[in-house]
C-alpha cells in the first residue's frame, strides 16, 4: 500500500463521519419529533408560496450547452492538474538550465488557449447567450391615480431606507 | 482478510448492487442517483487499485460532468408532463436470452484470457502517480497531449453546433 493510497483513508474517514453525522442527525430527528402530518405540512416548501405543478417539468435546453462546455474544461482541469505539481520542480528546472519551466508553461498556455478559442466560438456565435423571456408593458390604466401612489411611498419611505420610487 | 481486502469488497458490493438496482428500478431519476453510486464506488475500487489519479479523474468527469448531463438530458426530455419518467419492459425473453449470452461469453474471454500475473510481477509503481504522469506529459507525451486540447476544441463546437441546431427546430 503506497502512501497516496493511505492518504485516501482520510478522506473515506471523512465520507463515513458525514454519513454518521447527518443519519444521525435525521434518526435522531426521528425519535423525537411528534408526527401530525396534513396537507399543508405535506407540500413543498417553496418560500412561502403554494407551488404550482410538479418537479417534473422540461427545463429550457440553454443549459444543456453550458453544461457540455463545462465538461470539457473539467476535462482540461484534469490535465492541469499532474502539470501543476511537476511544472515549477526546481531539480527539474535545474538540470534543463531553466528551460523546463519555459517548456512546460508555454504548452500550458497553448492548451489553454486552443481551449479559449473554443469558448471564444461559442460566445462570439452567440451560443451562450439566454432566451430572456420578453416582459410586455400591459396597458391596464389603474383606478387609483398614480400621486396617490407617490404620496403613500413618500409618507411612509422615513420608515425605510428605500427612497420611493418616482 | 485484512481492513484493504475489506474495504475493497465493500466499494464491489456497492458498485454490483447499485448497478443492479439501475436494472431493476423503472424511474428513470432513480437509476441515474444509482449510476452515481456506481460510478462513487467504482472511484473508491480503483484508489484502492495504486490508481488515485484515475480514481479522482473519475470522480471528476463521471460523477461530476457526465452525470450532470444524464441529469439535464433527463430535464430536457419534452415527454415530461408532471408526472415521474418510469421505462417500460419490453421483449422480455429475448432481452434474457441476449443478455445472458453476451454476459457468457464477456465472462468466458475474461478468465480465460486475461493475464492476473501482471499484478504479481516486480515491475514497481511510480511513487507519485499524479507527478510521474506530469513528467511525461510535458516530455514524453507532449504532442498528444496538444491533439487532446484539438480535440476537446472540435468536441466543443460540436456540442455548441449541434444544440444551436436543435433550439432552431423546436421554434
Amino acid at each position: 500500500m503506497s502512501n497516496e493510497t493511505a492518504s485516501f483513508g482520510e478522506i473515506l474517514i471523512y465520507l463515513i463521519g458525514g454519513i454518521v453525522f447527518i443519519s444521525g442527525g435525521l434518526f435522531t430527528a426521528w425519535i423525537i419529533r411528534p408526527k401530525r402530518p396534513n396537507e399543508e405540512k405535506l407540500t413543498t416548501y417553496e418560500s412561502g408560496e403554494d407551488p404550482l405543478g410538479g418537479a417534473w417539468g422540461q427545463v429550457n435546453i440553454r443549459f444543456y450547452v453550458i453544461a457540455l462546455i463545462f465538461l470539457l474544461f473539467e476535462v482540461e482541469i484534469v490535465f492541469l492538474f499532474p502539470w501543476a505539481t511537476v511544472f515549477g520542480r526546481e531539480e527539474l528546472i535545474e538540470a534543463t538550465d531553466g528551460l523546463w519551466g519555459w517548456v512546460a508553461l508555454s504548452e500550458m498556455f497553448v492548451f489553454i488557449f486552443i481551449l479559449a478559442l473554443g469558448l471564444a466560438y461559442a460566445w462570439r456565435k452567440g451560443y451562450l447567450e439566454w432566451d430572456k423571456p420578453e416582459i410586455k408593458p400591459s396597458d391596464f390604466k389603474g383606478p387609483v391615480p398614480t400621486e396617490k401612489y407617490n404620496a403613500i411611498n413618500h409618507k411612509y419611505s422615513k420608515f425605510t431606507s428605500e427612497q420611493p420610487k418616482k | 482478510m485484512n481492513w484493504m481486502t475489506t474495504i475493497f469488497y465493500f466499494f464491489g458490493a456497492i458498485t454490483v448492487l447499485s448497478a443492479l438496482g439501475i436494472l431493476f428500478t423503472r424511474n428513470v431519476l432513480h437509476a441515474t442517483f444509482l449510476l452515481m453510486l456506481s460510478f462513487f464506488s467504482v472511484a473508491g475500487i480503483y484508489v484502492l487499485g495504486n490508481a488515485s489519479f484515475i480514481g479522482v479523474t473519475q470522480l471528476l468527469i463521471y460523477v461530476g460532468g457526465i452525470l450532470i448531463l444524464m441529469v439535464f438530458g433527463l430535464m430536457l426530455t419534452t415527454k415530461l408532463n408532471g408526472k415521474a419518467l418510469v421505462t417500460e419492459n419490453h421483449n422480455r425473453l429475448i432481452g434474457v436470452l441476449l443478455g445472458t449470452v453476451f454476459f457468457s461469453i464477456l465472462s468466458y474471454i475474461i478468465i480465460f484470457s486475461a493475464n492476473f500475473e501482471m499484478l504479481k510481477s516486480n515491475k514497481t509503481l511510480p511513487e507519485n502517480a499524479v507527478e510521474f504522469i506530469g513528467i511525461n506529459l510535458m516530455s514524453n507525451y507532449l504532442i498528444p497531449f496538444e491533439i487532446a486540447a484539438i480535440l476537446l476544441l472540435v468536441a466543443l463546437i460540436g456540442a455548441a453546433v449541434i444544440s444551436e441546431k436543435r433550439k432552431e427546430k423546436q421554434e
